[in-house]
């Protein structure tokens, strides 16, 4: 059985592209199949998160108006035999593809890859509607703040009117130092006004800089970030993961940090 | 971050977000835009000042989220504070 998962949030700038990589990534590091559609055309990132950038020949506008094959478009990714990138055009724009070419896309795709992870470009105009026509369930990406919230709770009115009733919530770059003084908005505040699953919490991490930087996903690895991406991975596939608080840097730890510098 | 910080702290910044958000998304959610609230205001007055003084500078109205009697499910709900001046007119 697989499933087309589109990842969105409406505003831009909350950690879209990131989360497409390291979900996608995550559960090529399960054992799924997995492709990563970038849907953002004429604004491409994904390629160059997942550090891929420099292999791509054909784009999602390529395959949609038949000047290749699928397969042809497909670049491998460096670490995971399994894990795929159908990238976007830089040289187009939004209005080259419609809604039901993109459904009739990732229902091809079904056939090959257990998942079709979507990344969604920010705002609610064509490139949102492509993006979710063909998705079975949707990731809202949102931050604790109050624009992003704000998108977020547009986003989920828009895919209840089309129907994707499954949606869950990843709120991403969560500071718990901030939540403890009061000064953010803690997990539970945005479950209690968005009204949706909870998915994941990612912490701020500067981790997830290094990694953009240098184009490969930290899901898994031993940092926040990396943990709860994996975690959010194990959510996706059912399993069932307790959320964890994220530990603040204690007195002792800051003073360790002030002395290396 | 003394004890009388906390003490004499006004309202926490996140309390103020959560509190300014759900306000904005309960009529986001209604759809219904700023101007439209303003017409419903006047009209308002305008009906209500034909029997009694009102107060219409400092009248609120807004949409809000109440739960309704049998089901428990949440319906928005037009709220209106209209303070009254004179009941006689």
């Amino acid at each position: 059985m697989s499933e087309v998962i589109v990842i969105t949030s409406g505003k831009g700038g909350v950690g879209k592209t990131t989360t497409t990589a390291n979900v996608g990534t995550g559960l090529a590091k399960m054992g799924y199949s997995v492709v990563l559609i970038d849907t953002d055309i004429g604004l491409r990132n994904l390629d160059v998160v997942m550090g891929l950038e420099n292999r791509i020949v054909y784009n999602l506008v390529d395959v949609v108006e038949g000047n290749c094959r699928i397969k042809q478009a497909l670049i491998k990714d460096k670490k995971y035999p399994n894990l795929f990138l159908l990238p976007s055009a830089q040289t187009r724009d939004k209005t080259s593809v419609s809604p039901e070419q993109m459904k009739k896309l990732t229902d091809e795709l079904r056939e090959e890859f257990d998942y079709i992870i979507l990344d969604c470009p920010a705002g609610i105009e064509q490139g949102f509607k492509n993006a979710i026509a063909g998705a079975d369930r949707a990731i809202i990406v949102t931050t604790p703040e109050v624009s992003a919230i704000r998108d977020a709770d547009r986003i989920i009115g828009l895919l209840e009117a089309n129907e994707i009733s499954k949606m869950e919530l990843v709120i991403n770059r969560i500071r718990m130092d901030m939540v403890k003084r009061g000064d953010m908005m803690s997990r539970e505040d945005v479950v209690d006004i968005l009204a949706i699953d909870l998915l994941g919490i990612v912490p701020d991490d500067e981790n997830i800089v290094i990694a953009t930087n240098q184009g490969e996903p930290l899901v898994g690895t031993d940092c926040q970030a990396g943990k709860a991406f994996m975690n959010i991975c194990k959510r996706i596939n059912g399993e069932n993961v307790p959320f964890v608080e994220f530990e603040t840097d204690g007195f002792f730890t800051r003073l360790m940090k002030a002395f290396r510098g | 971050m003394g004890f009388f910080d906390n003490f004499f702290r006004k309202k926490s910044s996140g309390d103020v977000a959560k509190d300014r958000l759900k306000l904005l998304l309960v009529s986001d959610r209604s759809s219904c835009s700023p101007e439209l609230m303003e017409q419903i205001k006047n009209d308002i007055i305008q009906v209500i000042s034909k029997y009694m003084e009102i107060d219409a500078e400092g009248l609120d109205i807004q949409i809000t989220q109440t739960e309704t009697d049998d089901t428990g499910r949440k319906v928005p709900a037009l709220y209106a504070n209209i303070p009254i001046r004179d009941l006689k007119k």
